[in-house]
Order: structure tokens, then sequence, then C-alpha cells
């Protein structure tokens, strides 16, 4: 007996039955690729070799290509790379915290947003191989014995946590993406022929769906929530740690780690708004993804996004109670020193334009919830870009004060980011299922207008 | 093995599934395995499976992690190279934290998701019995090992068409 309340919004229209579901769902993986998928993959891949051509062109020629300077030594490379990293956060927000707190509507989205995480991820850690420069050392990072003598890495400094955050998150959640694509791999083989079903055959590695492997199943995913909840936070605040534990005013607060965190979480829900958005059109999914999903995505950027503006000016309030004139100066320099612009577009982008979503017709409105995500992007872009340039192009020695320009470096090596992160998804959105059909079905029975006797009972 | 006979009960609906199990169990009728899309909760208690204990791979693997990252950090920071920072102690604690949490959850995280795939047999070249294609799809079903069963096939086959069944077929691997 499943019992629903009465005022839960349905979460998948149009009466499905779940053979409708596996329908619906294996159609793209099982057609031939569209018209449109061909010309938006190919315009992806034109961008990304655009982007790899750029990449080698940095490390041929150095850093040089970038617009760093002395006063400047880290300005879009790690812009880039904590944006990415944030935007990887939402992933295993919706698939793991969502799950301990039995959302039902994240099996809709979680599987998009993971493999949108494991991108994200991997176009952050491309960022931190480049701005090596030489990243045929890029071992270095890493706690190997050496032939110059026994010198280890430093596990005290955040540089080194970040290597291990990063990596075991991107591994945490290649495993547990896949192991929630496993039974939906067993469907692919199970209706597939010929090459197909050997390839989703293996990929599905032996799935039968026995009860004995479901309580196993489920216990793992649990279990795996439970590790990826405090992975995921403590993923972020190891990036804040970059800049927190330094002395740089602006960098050296307390506050970086929720701060950060929500910021995380903020971008990402807006890149799988921006994702699903899409998806849902182009593979005509409206009924999985309804307008309930997309005003629920933007309640959580509303109350994040308030989170990141109350740390702003949490922020500004201790620099000027602080007393400490370097601190003051550096806050009083974002808000009205020369890059003002900056400061005022993360202001506008992240606090102001969130608020919106207050109301019902907004957050219920497809082409604003399209645009508000990318605005929310660009001012989660301009938050890095604001803490990272601001604070240091104006440090300790006004002799070496300076500004920051970018250069066709900079510029290049982000679009390569945007090539690698289209290519990948658009290459998952056809050959993976998009939407995790085992967990539709279950929540088909209490989330579905196909029963609606079983509403009644309990209305 | 192309000498054991199984029987195959088809159900449209999970619950009528979870039901038939209980009831058929009830008769003393002994089930291979139950088959189904996607998790029914309470059909591994039906079929009287004992609670999936993961959870302790994943804590004897989480220790393992824990033991290893401490063993790595303090050894190589404080035994094999000491590195004098402002004199500031060799080994301080909290700033390990971060790696020896990290390797934690990574071995809690793979030890888990390993032992989970070597008790049920999973693999790139597992070749699994599949009883019913559908059960992937939109059926809920239940294989019988007429071998290991007292009771005769039209017997277990009235059985399962009592309780809902709305097919049962006869499969032979």
């Amino acid at each position: 007996m499943h019992v629903v309340s009465p005022i839960r919004e349905t979460l998948v229209l149009n009466g499905k039955s779940y053979h409708d579901v596996t329908e619906d769902i294996c159609k793209q993986v099982e057609g031939k690729p569209t018209k449109e998928w061909k010309i938006v993959f190919g315009i992806s891949v034109l961008v990304l070799l655009y982007g790899t051509a750029w990449v080698f062109w940095t490390w041929w020629e150095g850093l040089g290509v970038w617009g760093l300077n002395k006063t400047v030594g880290w300005a879009w490379d790690i812009t880039n790379f904590v944006w990415w990293v944030g935007i990887g956060h939402a992933g295993t927000l919706i698939s793991a915290v969502l799950l301990l707190f039995r959302q039902k509507w994240r099996t809709s989205i979680n599987r998009a947003a993971e493999a949108m995480t494991i991108f994200a991820v991997i176009c952050a850690a491309s960022f931190i191989v480049m701005h090596m420069g030489r990243p045929w050392l890029a071992y270095f990072a890493l706690p190997l014995p050496n032939t110059f003598g026994s010198l280890w890495v430093n596990f005290n400094s955040p540089l080194v946590w970040d290597v291990f955050a990063i990596s075991t998150y991107f591994s945490v959640s290649c495993l547990f993406w896949y192991i929630g694509l496993i039974p939906d791999l067993a469907t692919i083989r199970d209706r597939a022929t010929g090459t197909r079903k050997k390839v989703y055959g293996a990929l599905a590695i032996g799935w039968t769906g026995g009860a004995k492997a479901w309580a196993r199943y489920e216990d793992v995913s649990l279990i795996l929530a439970g590790l990826s909840t405090p992975l995921v936070l403590s993923v972020h605040t190891i990036v804040s740690f970059d800049f927190a534990t330094s002395v740089i005013p602006g960098w050296h607060t307390t506050i970086f780690p929720p701060y950060f965190v929500a910021g995380a979480i903020f971008s990402g829900f807006a890149m799988v708004q921006n994702l699903m958005l899409v998806t849902r059109v182009v593979y005509k999914l409206e009924d999985y993804v309804t307008l309930e999903h997309i005003s629920l995505m933007n309640k959580i950027i509303t109350l994040t996004g308030s989170v990141v503006g109350i740390a702003y000016i949490t922020e500004f309030f201790i620099a000027a109670y602080s007393g400490v004139e370097y601190e003051q100066y550096a806050f009083i320099n974002r808000a009205t020193g020369p890059l003002w612009w900056s400061y005022w577009a993360m202001m506008t982008c992240n606090v102001l334009s969130p608020q919106l979503f207050w109301f019902k017709k907004v957050r219920e409105n497809i082409l604003v919830s399209f645009i508000m995500a990318v605005v929310v992007n660009i001012g989660m872009w301009f938050e890095r870009f604001v803490i990272i340039v601001t604070s240091l192009h104006r440090d300790y020695l006004p002799s070496s004060w300076t500004y920051f320009t970018p250069r066709m470096g900079d510029i290049s090596d982000y679009i390569f980011s945007f090539g690698f992160f289209f290519t990948a998804f658009f290459l998952f959105s056809k050959f993976l299922p998009v939407i995790n059909m085992a967990e539709v079905k279950s929540v088909l029975k209490s989330s579905s207008e196909k029963y609606p006797e079983k509403k009644k009972v309990t209305a | 093995m192309a000498d054991s006979k199984y029987l195959v009960g088809v159900f449209d609906d999970g619950d009528d599934l979870l039901h038939a199990v209980e009831d058929i169990r009830h008769q003393g009728v002994k089930i291979h395995e139950a088959y189904t899309p996607f998790a029914i909760h309470g059909l591994d208690k039906a079929l009287g499976y004992s609670f999936p204990r993961m959870g302790i791979a994943a804590f004897l693997f989480g220790i393992t992690g824990t033991i290893c990252a401490v063993l790595l950090t303090f050894w190589t920071m404080g035994v094999d190279w000491p590195i004098n920072v402002g004199g500031k102690n060799f080994f301080p604690f909290p700033t390990n934290i971060p790696i020896v949490f990290e390797l934690t959850v990574l071995l809690a995280a793979f030890g888990m998701s390993f032992t989970f795939f070597f008790m049920e047999n999973l693999g790139p070249s597992s070749k699994p019995i599949i009883f019913d294609v559908r059960s992937t799809d939109d059926k809920f079903v239940v294989a019988i090992d007429l071998a290991k069963n007292k009771l005769s096939e039209t017997e277990i086959s009235k059985l399962l068409k009592e309780s809902g069944a709305s097919e049962v077929n006869v499969k032979e691997v």
C-alpha cells in the first residue's frame, strides 16, 4: 500500500507506465543520432579542437600566453578551476544529499547531473594541469618516492589536500554514477541485439535485477550517499582552504568554507538547470523533467544565492569590524577600485537576480529560468575572479600595484573547457540513458497521475 | 546446466509480486530468486534474505584507509624527511585530517563497491541467467527451481496463477 500525500505534486506526467519509461528513455540511445545532435556535437568538437590547439600552444610557448604578471600570479586559470569544481558539486549533491533526504524529484535529474559533475571536474582538473605550465611534471603533486632523495610532498599544504580531494571526488563520483547506471545498462542490453548487446552487456556486468542484488544495491547506494555527502562538502572546503590559509587580505577568511560550498551548490544547480532545460526539449522528456522539477531547482538556487549574499555582506562587515587596515582596503578596493565592475557584476548576478524566484510565475517560467541560470553562472565566475584578481592586483607594496588584462591564451584555454564539457555531455546523452529509468520507475506509483485511486485513499 | 527446469511466474505489478512471494513461500514453495526492474522494498525480507551488510565492508575498507593515510603522512612528514617549518611540529595532526578523510572515503567507497561486485558475481565477462528479458523493463518475475521443490509443476503453476501472475512459463537452463 502506497500512501501519498494529496498535496504532493506529480513528478511524472501523462500517465506513463513502466514500459513507457523504458521506451521514452531508451529511444535516444537506440535510435540513430538526429540531425540536431550532429550539428551541436560537430560545433562542440570544433570548439574542443580550437581549445586543444591553444592548450598545446600554452604548454609549448609557456604561461606567457596568459595575461599574468608579477603581481597577479593567479587569474583566469584558478578562476576557471574553482568555477568548474563548483559546478561539479551539484551532481553529487542531487544524487547523494537528496537521496539521504528522500527527495523523490531527484530521480529524473540525477543521472544527467552526475554526468555533468564528472565532466566539470575534468574541466577543473585540466586548469590545474594547464597552470603547472610543465604538465609532464604533474606527478610532483603525488607522494611518490623520487630519485632526488626521499623528499615528499608537504601534507601541510592545502594544495596537496586539493590533489587528494579532487581526485577522490572524481573517482567516487564516477563510481557512484556507474553503479547508478548498471540497472539501466541491463535494460538496454535486454532490448538490444548484435554488437550493441555485447557492448552494453559488458557494461552492465551481468546485472539481472535479482532481489538479493537489489537489496545489496540499495544498501551500497545509501552508504555511498552517506560517504559522498561529507566528501562533496570537503572538496569545496579544501578548495577554499587554498585561499583561506594564505595571508592575502581578502583571502584570509574563516567564512570561506561554508561560503564556497553554498556558492558551489548555487552554480552547480544553475548549470543543471541549463542542461536539463535543453535536454528535456531535445529528447522530448517534458513528462519527466516537469515544471515542478524546474521550480524546485529554482528554489534551491534562491536559497543558496541568498546564503552567498549573506556571506558577501558578512565578509564586508568583518573586514570593517576587524580594524585591520589591509583587510579593510582589500574590500573597499573590490567595490570601488579599478575592478569595481566585476564586483558589481557578481553582486547583481548572484545576490539580486535569484530573488526574483520568490514569485511563482517567474520560478515556473522556462525561458526566465534558463536565462537566470546563465546569469547565475556568469555571476559565480565573477565571484571567483573578484576573490582572486582583486585581492592580488593591489598587494602590500603599492609600487607593484597593477591591473589584469586577459590575453588570447586565457580566453582560448577557457573556451577549451567548454568544448570539452559539451562534447562529453553530448556523447553521454547519445550513448547512455539521460534519466535513471530504474529510479523513475520506482517513484512512478507514488508520484505519477497513473495511480489516481491510490491518491484518493489518503485525500 | 541444461538439466535445470525453472518455472517462471511473471507479474505486472511489484506489490502483486511481493504478496505472491509471501503467499507461495507460506505454501512451502522454495523460490530460486525474484527479478524486478527496480528495487521493491520488502522483497528481500519476503524472500527470507538477511539484512544486507555492505556497511561492514565499507567500515573495514574505510578504517584501512584511515590507518594507511595516518601512516603515510606520519612516516613521510615525521620520520623519513622531517621539514622544519618555523619550528613547528613535524607532524601536526590537524593539517593531516583532510588527507586522512579523503583516503578513508576513497577506500571505503571503492572497497565496498568492489565487494558488492564480487559478492553478486558482477563483472564484464559474467554470463547472467535471464529468466525473462522483460524483467529489466516492466515485468516482475519470480523463478522457481522445480528440482528443489516437492510440489509438482502444475501445483506450483496453479499457486502462481492464484496469487496474481499474468503468465507462467517454463524455462530450462
